[in-house]
């Protein structure tokens, strides 16, 4: 069983969601990124998704695109993405890689699997890949033993939905609504609809993502949810901070915060 | 010869199916869907049909070109005159297409890509036709180097999205239609403008310009009594290529030239040619040859053409590639200019940049192949647009 596994049995004994925190590697810097991810973690963070900075991410709003090309612009790569996913993971957090498929296929599929089990890694998100292109990866996720997490919309008819999530382990990626990552005001209905549906056919944990910044929105999504995932938030303060040491403080303030809104 | 077999899930050997967010695959699978109705259905041919008749201005014709071919060892070179479509391009055959399934499928919005603003153009016209809001995405860099294009969409009603983002031309547009498309799925369709992206695109996008090749097939033996010995077509997504390659598959006797934007030489580094300076990846959705890092990400891409200003290509043209039925060659800036001066002068027709690629081409392949040989041309599209471009190439004060 991987960490993040456990954590899921870990939160829901302690009858509440887990706190997911995103953050693209290399950013703001190589070690940065790093000592935000330490932050997040001091804060209240369970699990920790490592961005793999793409040229092309057509699934990202412009917090995250910006992150991306800054980390991108310095010379970030899979070397940087999985020494970055030793060191959290060395912290003792669960933590997974994201990334759009074309990097993991230059990669080499069972070469990316093995790195990511090698560096401690729990499994792979991966929001471009269809189950039919899933094949081989299928294969290396199996053999190095680490989750297959795949991304489900509320466009997501029933049938399709219980194909999707029957590939995923470790936790089912649920985007709370049809759009592109980025911070909104209010929780996408469509996230509860769809967390619903996920129930009637599958037992994994499910983590909601898309939109999610403050507590509130966190404690209401926790009501139905395992696991709460918050991204370009944390980035937009790192952005917006005059130093990074001010950036370090809010998020972990940040982190606080969201961590009592995921207890029910 | 048979190809294509996995075709019926979008693949061309180990190239194509669909690489895109779940969100997508409804409209993705509806859109087939509607497809596949529309072809079983003899209105949806006859209405297309009618347009063409009436609207496009089809059958195109097709041109001999002596003077030219003089510059191209005196081969027998026959345009096929996609330019005099409405909308000075073959963008149209595919846009028109679309917009009726879109009628169908009862979306009123339609979000469309462009780099040389050909396919933008031709999306506003059909939006106006058709009664459908339009909004094109267009990167920052060929908005400025295709502002009469730019100024054509406004006039025709569409609204005109400058993309910032990355090396800001179409590999980023397209980005950014694929975003709004995500967000916006339920009311809008995306009116991709070439044989790229997830199925059934490129296989839905190849058939609407099929009938270039069938026309050009059958007005070529016509006017010579055989097949060309070759057929030749710019490439950048790669539709004109393939709706001129397609019907001319199974002979076995012809040969499929594709021309791709080699910039300033592929050694340079500085090119879009990405079947012959690419290797095979994931972008836009399709598995096919990209200009690629060794981390996997997009490099960009670089041509004096804005419509051939792509890192990717479409699936078919990777398939055809790899089993030998087609070629793919790079053509730089300058002999892609050379050529468009030669037509311009020798013949009185001022081409598209991308389609003087061609053109260049066919002056190497002339020249290789001799006076005997007929060489079958996709004339893709008018010069109108490049004007400003060429003239600063040549130094010609505006
Ligand atoms: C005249 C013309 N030819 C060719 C192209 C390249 O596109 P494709 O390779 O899809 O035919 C364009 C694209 O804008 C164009 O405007």
């Amino acid at each position: 069983m991987t960490p993040l596994s456990q954590l899921f049995e870990k939160t829901r004994a302690e009858n509440r969601a887990a706190l997911i925190g995103y953050l693209p590697a290399g950013f703001p810097s190589q070690q940065e990124c790093i000592d935000a991810i330490t932050a997040m973690v001091e804060g209240g963070v369970d699990a920790i998704e490592i961005g793999f900075p793409y040229s092309d991410p057509v699934m990202d709003g412009p917090i995250i695109q910006a992150a991306a090309d800054l980390s991108l612009s310095q010379g970030t790569g899979a070397r940087e993405v999985f020494s970055t996913l030793s060191a959290i993971t060395a912290l003792g957090t669960p933590a997974v890689v994201m990334t759009y498929w074309n990097p993991i296929e230059r990669y080499g599929v069972e070469n990316f699997a093995k790195s990511i089990s090698e560096a401690g890694g729990s499994g792979v998100i991966t929001p471009d890949l269809t189950i039919e292109e899933a094949g081989p990866w299928r294969a290396a996720v199996k053999s190095e033993e680490i989750n297959s997490i795949f991304v489900v919309a509320p466009s997501t008819k029933d049938e399709r939905l219980a194909q999707v999530t029957a590939e995923c382990s470790g936790f089912i990626y649920a985007a709370s609504l049809m759009g592109v990552t980025g911070t909104r005001t209010t929780v996408s209905s469509s996230a509860r609809d769809l967390v619903g549906r996920i129930r009637k056919v599958s037992s994994t944990p499910v983590a909601v993502g898309l939109g999610v910044s403050t507590r509130d929105q966190a404690h209401e999504v926790a009501q139905y949810a395992d696991g709460v995932i918050v991204g370009s938030a944390f980035i937009r303060l790192l952005q917006e901070s005059q130093s990074m040491g001010e950036g370090l403080i809010r998020v972990k303030e940040l982190a606080q915060s969201l961590a009592e809104g995921v207890r029910r | 010869m048979t190809v294509n077999q996995s075709e019926i899930i979008g693949h061309f050997g180990p190239y194509g199916g669909r690489f895109v967010p779940e969100a997508l695959i409804e409209a993705l699978d509806s859109l087939t869907q509607a497809y596949e109705d529309a072809k079983a259905d003899p209105t949806f041919a006859a209405e297309l049909e009618y347009l063409h008749r009436t609207y496009t201005g089809r059958p195109s014709i097709i041109t001999e070109v002596p003077r030219f071919a003089e510059h191209a060892g005196n081969a027998r070179i026959i345009l096929k005159r996609e330019d005099l479509n409405h909308t000075g391009s073959h963008k149209i055959n595919n846009v028109l297409g679309q917009a009726l399934l879109v009628k169908r499928m009862g979306k009123k919005r339609i979000i469309a890509e462009t780099g040389a603003g050909q396919h933008g153009v031709a999306s506003a016209t059909a939006a106006a036709l058709m009664g459908l809001e339009c909004v094109v995405y267009m990167g920052e860099e060929d908005t400025k180097r295709q502002s009469l294009n730019v100024a054509r969409m406004k006039l025709l009603g569409a609204e005109v999205v400058p993309v910032t983002q990355g090396s800001k031309t179409l590999k980023d547009a397209i980005n950014e239609a694929m975003r709004d498309w995500v967000t916006n799925v339920d009311t809008t369709h995306y009116l991709l403008g070439t044989v790229a992206g997830p199925h059934p695109f490129p296989t839905m996008v190849r058939d609407f310009h099929r009938i270039i090749g069938v026309e050009a097939r059958a007005q070529v033996l016509e006017l010579t009594g055989k097949l060309p010995d070759a057929v030749l077509a710019c490439v950048g997504g790669g539709s004109n290529a393939i709706g001129i390659f397609h019907p001319f598959i199974d002979d076995a006797s012809v040969r499929l030239i594709g021309l791709e934007a080699g910039g300033s030489g592929i050694a340079s580094g500085k090119h879009a040619a990405t079947i012959s300076g690419g290797t095979p990846g994931v972008l836009h959705g399709t598995r096919s040859y990209v200009l690629q890092d060794e981390n996997g990400q997009t490099v960009e891409s670089h041509s004096i053409s804005a419509g051939l200003d792509y890192p990717g290509v479409g699936p078919e043209h990777a398939y055809l590639s790899d089993i030998g039925r087609a070629e793919y060659q790079p053509i730089t800036d300058d002999e892609a200019m050379e050529a468009f001066s030669l037509m311009s002068k020798t013949e009185g027709i001022i081409p598209a940049i991308e389609t003087a690629h061609a053109l260049a081409g066919a002056i190497k392949i002339g020249k290789e192949l001799g006076s005997e040989a007929t060489l079958l041309i996709n004339f893709s599209g008018r010069g109108d647009k490049d004007v400003d471009t060429a003239a600063r190439y040549f130094g010609i004060p505006l």
